[in-house]
């Protein structure tokens, strides 16, 4: 559904992006993330169709930004990540209009399933400057699902909003997402860990990683880790745990619990468990624990990271 | 068509929301009305007095209001393309299946229909008129006058809007579409009068000029060519400067 190569954009002598090639078929949610600056808006302004790239193509279903931009224009719901809405209009004179100039017919039909969409069919007739941000954000979302879209992106679709229309919007999106390719940007990464089927981690305008949020994980662990945590004194367990073939740096962490690592494959659990109740402990976690999110983006868009 | 007229709608409803746009309309209207009505008393008074035969023509109040369209229309114009830009909904309406044309032909066409219903309405001056004087006024004059004035509008308004869209910010497309309005009405057939004989290049690049011969009642293909091209480039330099944006 989107297909980029080598798609690239410079601001006079900035260089944005970088070669960015993806893919995002049908039915999946892609997770756009990167810092501030990392390239994330410009991708998407030259996917809805907005600007063309300096080198490089990207198509959406089957049709080139550039040389077919009506078409891909027509078959992209985009959401910008400041809303663009005509505060002297009503919701739905608001919807309307751009209903009228997507020519869609049954335009007041689609108008009122976009509103029921986004949960805001009561305020149909309230005046958009009267909207609270989360309502302003919904209509935004109404509009960009008014045509009922092939591919959907949202830039930054939950930003700003309260927890509770954050969890709205994240449903919204979940819905979408069943049927239609959605690419949304954030740089929150829970939502990209609950929201996406594959994430983009984006950074200085170049791709730095690509796969679903689990193999990311995975991948960057290198080796795995586990915590241990037992009745009583965990000092008295490490020279026992050390000696252990296959566990790695074990250390005590500040909560009391101990924290080793073992080569992927090669699973030490079992014997770790054993050897802590035949030593005489009481053995009350044995857990694995993966990195956050948070921690591969870290590592990956560290300056000295290296590129995917 | 169907998208310019949309935009266009979207433009003529704005204006009827807007305080400017009926203060513009008031102003226009009660300065053309002042003097409508005292050109009217004082023709009155000269024939009474001096048995002056010379009547007021159609053309009474056109002049003056062409010269009132100079100020107002760049106050109309001014954020027809610069208001979308500065609150971002440009985005929206270029990321819309529409070209950029469409845009630019709509957002003057919903100017210049608001501006067409001023002229409009301004026809109860000759209506006036006509019954004032015998034997009624000079139609012939009178619609050559209309179309003068709806000409000038329309290439006003055209540069007014490719200027709306070279700026964000709407008081600096103010300023420059009153100094390019200026300059197009004005300063460029000052050579014309320097050069005498040889500034006929000049006497035809400016606008008042064309104005004067048609308001005198001589309607030219060239003057109208000449305002409908200019129109015509205000509108192609409005759709450039969108595609400027869109490249940048």
């Amino acid at each position: 559904m989107i297909r980029t190569t080598n798609l690239t954009k410079d601001y006079g002598a900035r260089r944005a992006i970088e070669n960015l090639t993806f893919e995002a078929k049908q039915g999946e949610v892609v997770g756009f993330l990167g810092p501030n600056g990392a390239g994330k808006t410009t991708t998407m302004r030259i996917l809805a169709g907005y600007m063309p790239p300096t080198f490089g193509s990207a198509q959406i279903a089957g049709f080139d930004v550039v040389e077919e931009s009506i078409e891909v224009r027509r078959r992209v719901g985009y959401l910008p990540e400041t809303v663009p809405l005509y505060s002297d209009m009503t919701v739905f004179d608001y919807l309307k209009f751009m209903a009228d100039l997507r020519h869609l017919p049954n335009a007041d039909e689609m108008v009122d399933n976009a509103l029921e969409m986004v949960q805001m069919e009561q305020r149909a007739d309230g005046y958009i400057s009267n909207l609270s941000k989360g309502m302003r954000q919904r209509v935004g979302l109404a509009q960009a699902l008014l045509h009922k879209p092939e591919v959907l992106i949202l830039d930054e679709p939950t930003i700003g909003l309260d927890p509770a229309q954050v969890v709205e919007v994240r449903g919204i999106i979940r819905e979408i997402g069943k049927e239609r390719t959605v690419l949304l940007s954030t740089h929150i990464l829970s939502e990209a860990q609950q929201l996406c089927d594959r994430v983009l981690i984006i950074n200085k305008g170049r791709i730095v990683a690509e796969d679903t949020p689990e193999n990311l994980q995975a991948r960057l662990v290198g080796a795995e880790r586990s915590i241990l945590r037992i009745k009583g004194d965990a000092e008295e367990l490490m020279p026992i745990i050390s000696k252990i073939i296959g566990v790695q740096d074990a250390k005590i962490r500040p909560d009391g619990a101990v924290e080793f690592q073992f080569a992927p494959g090669v699973d030490v659990r079992p014997e770790v468990a054993k050897t802590v109740i035949n030593s005489g402990f009481d053995l009350l976690e044995l857990s694995p624990v993966g990195l956050s999110l948070e921690e591969i983006f870290l590592e990956l868009t560290r300056d000295d990271a290296p590129t995917k | 068509m169907r998208n310019v007229w949309t935009i266009a709608r979207r433009e003529i409803r704005l204006y009827f929301a807007s305080p400017i746009a009926y203060i513009i309309g008031l102003l226009i209207f009660l300065i053309s009305g002042i003097y409508f009505v005292l050109s009217i008393y004082l023709a009155g008074q000269a024939a009474f007095t001096t048995g002056s035969t010379t009547a007021p023509g159609p053309d009474l109040v056109i002049g003056l209001m062409v010269f009132l369209f100079l100020f107002a229309v760049p106050a109309l114009s001014m954020r027809l393309m610069a208001e979308e830009h500065r609150n971002g909904t440009l985005e929206l309406l270029l990321t819309a299946p529409i070209h950029e044309w469409e845009l630019i032909v709509g957002k003057w066409l919903g100017s210049f229909l608001f501006v067409f219903l001023i002229i409009v309405v301004s026809f109860i001056y000759p209506i006036v008129l006509n019954g004032l004087v015998t034997p009624g006024i000079d139609q012939g004059l009178m619609m050559a006058n209309y179309l003068a004035i709806t000409l000038v509008a329309a290439a006003f308004l055209a540069i007014g809007t490719a200027i709306s869209s070279f700026f964000n910010n709407q008081f600096a497309a103010f300023f420059a579409t009153l100094a390019v309005l200026f300059f197009l009405w004005v300063v460029i057939g000052w050579p014309a009068v320097v050069m005498q004989g040889s500034g006929g290049i000049f006497n035809y690049l400016s606008m008042s000029t064309h104005f004067s011969s048609m308001q005198a009642g001589t309607v030219a293909l060239s003057d109208i060519v000449y305002y409908l091209s200019l129109t015509g480039l205000g509108l192609f330099l409005g759709t450039v400067a969108v595609e400027i944006r869109r490249w940048k």
